[in-house]
């Protein structure tokens, strides 16, 4: 399953939004299935005035207050709320457009209309495994209408200074190279680095061991330190000298 | 390449925030119009973050400063090459007098696969019916129906008027939504390629077919008419349209005789699919109220004028259909 889609635009940029997974989805359409139970209990109270008129008109009006609810409900707040539904934005995701741009009010209606087919039989089996096989992480619905449901929230920046070197790095000693590295090195690369690291004590010794001896000779590849100071340290240590070589000229800045 | 990054964010901070800003006015008021000069600024700085984002996308440590361009850059960016007419105005009237007929013509031809369909299928049900008397519990979606008609035509007829006043909203509003809720069913199943929908339509027709021929055999024909006319010269073209819409969805997904993407070709035609349920649910509303206000009150005095209003209407939707928003399509044709 995809997590992410990458938009290019015009100028040739790409910039990437973070899909929504199943789970998250799911517990909002939760949250919103209750809001909806509860607005029509509340209405159901308000509708019981007209039982002064006529009990008939009375369960006419519910039926068809719930029914509007069922369907309504959606579309008009991602309509009005951008994308966002009560259950959505407590979850953090929204509705978009699947090239970046502007929903339509005829995509959130095509939609929401075919919920009836991507609930079924239960608990939206239908649209799970249409989004487990779909790129984009679509459900039936989604495709129809071209949207996609992405994560609005940030997540938290990692927290490196566990990994940190506690003694001197001794990369510092070469600005020029620490500046090359940061250069090339690229954001998956390190993150995939600082990932090894925090994961340290849950990895097999041995695959450990090999793991950041390919990521450390990656770094090296970059970035040719000279050899008095690579002989003297270990993989690992090199690796966490790499981030404090990159996370300390960021701090720096800040 | 950036040589000082430092130097860099000093420099851009200012118009990251004043994009920020322009983006914030035009989420917070959405009728928000701007003029040359504000359009050819937000444009300005939208070239300006994209130019910075690809500038940073580089420095594996700035994952913060990346994800914060990576979002100022989509969210200006629906501004800058649209799509989305921001002053959509809740018109209902304008949707039902011009957007529905106008969906319906364009659409003519899915119109004529699934009118063939509900046809072969009435043909299959009387067929069925007459041939075959036990086919007749099997098509026969409601017991009522399972009797003799002449039993029921007698009975239906004996039945003073006052006590045929029941609960009518009530079963108007049953049936608004039954039908509505069936239609959106039939026409989400346009995602089977449009294989649901056809199947189900089938099916709606073998029992209509053999609900018809039922009556007409057993010399109800008057009855039949007079009971079905008033609601079902709206009922049933309504369903055809929520399978006209289903088949829409359908083609999207096959592209027969088309050069477009899936995802054109559902571009290009949400907007009909939309138009034609919302035309669909007024239908139904309607038939609705007929059916439970009109149709099932039965006597012979009734009969002629229930068959006039009935043919009546179903004139003047088909009038409406292929002459209303007529003039509509001619400005969007020329603009």
């Amino acid at each position: 399953m995809h997590n992410q889609v990458d938009i290019e635009t015009p100028e040739g940029i790409r910039f990437s939004l973070q899909l929504a997974g199943p789970s998250r989805r799911l517990l909002a359409w939760t949250i919103d299935t209750f809001m909806v139970l509860a607005i029509l209990e509340m209405l159901s109270g308000l509708l019981g005035i007209f039982n002064i008129i006529s009990a008939d008109l009375t369960t006419a009006l519910a039926l068809i207050a719930g029914f509007i609810l069922f369907f309504g409900y959606n579309m008009v707040l991602e309509w009005v709320w951008r994308g966002k539904t009560l259950g959505k934005w407590l979850m953090g995701i929204q509705v978009m457009d699947i090239e970046g741009l502007h929903l339509h009010f005829n995509q959130l209606v095509v939609r929401n209309l075919l919920r009836v087919i991507d609930i079924l039989p239960a608990l939206y089996l239908v649209g799970g495994i249409s989004m487990i096989f779909s790129p984009a992480s679509q459900r039936l619905g989604d495709r129809a209408a071209n949207t996609i449901v992405v994560v609005t929230r940030k997540p938290p920046e990692t927290d490196v200074s566990r990994i940190l070197p506690d003694k001197f790095n001794s990369l510092r000693a070469y600005p020029h190279l620490e500046a090359r590295l940061r250069q090339r090195l690229e954001s998956e690369e390190l993150r995939i680095i600082i990932q090894a690291l925090l994961r340290r004590n849950k990895l097999d010794a041995d695959k450990r061991v090999a793991l950041y001896e390919e990521l450390a000779t990656h770094c090296r590849s970059l970035a040719p330190f000279p050899d008095e100071v690579t002989r003297t340290l270990s993989d690992e240590q090199f690796l966490r000298n790499v981030v404090d070589s990159i996370y300390n000229q960021k701090q720096h800045l800040a | 390449m950036i040589v000082d990054l430092e130097k860099f964010i000093k420099q851009e901070q200012p118009y990251w925030d004043e994009l920020e800003g322009l983006i914030a006015l035009r989420t917070k008021d959405a009728a928000h119009e701007s003029d040359l000069a504000e359009s050819r600024r937000f444009y300005y700085l939208y070239r300006r973050a994209t130019s910075g984002l690809a500038r940073i996308q580089p420095f594996a440590a700035e994952i913060s400063l990346t994800a914060k361009l990576d979002s100022l850059v989509s969210r200006a960016y629906p501004y800058v090459y649209g799509g989305r007419k921001e002053k959509t105005r809740f018109r209902p009237l304008h949707w039902f007098c011009v957007g529905f007929p106008c969906a319906f013509r364009r659409q003519f031809t899915a119109f004529i696969f699934i009118s063939v369909t509900i046809t072969l299928g009435s043909i299959l049900g009387a067929v069925a019916v007459q041939y075959d008397d036990e086919s007749k519990s099997t098509i026969m979606p409601f017991a009522h129906l399972m009797g003799n008609p002449a039993d029921r035509v007698a009975l239906e007829e004996a039945t003073d008027l006052e006590d045929q006043m029941g609960r009518h909203n009530t079963f108007a509003a049953t049936l608004m939504v039954n039908n509505i809720r069936v239609s959106i069913f039939n026409l989400a199943l346009g995602i089977t390629y449009g294989l649901g929908t056809l199947l189900i339509t089938f099916y709606n027709g073998v029992i209509l077919g053999g609900v018809m021929l039922d009556y007409i055999r057993a010399g109800e024909s008057v009855f039949l008419a007079a009971w079905l006319l008033p609601h079902g010269s709206v009922e049933i073209p309504a369903i055809l349209f929520a399978g006209q819409a289903g088949l829409i969805i359908g083609q999207c997904l096959l592209g027969w005789r088309s050069a477009l993407s899936v995802r054109e070709r559902f571009r290009a035609c949400a907007q009909d699919i939309t138009m034609l349920i919302y035309g669909v649910a007024i239908l139904l509303v309607w038939a609705g109220i007929i059916e439970s206000f009109l149709s099932q009150y039965h006597g012979p005095n009734l009969y002629p004028w229930k068959i006039a209003f009935g043919t009546i209407q179903l004139a003047v939707l088909f009038a409406f259909l292929l002459f209303a928003g007529r003039n509509q399509e001619q400005e969007d044709a020329h603009a």
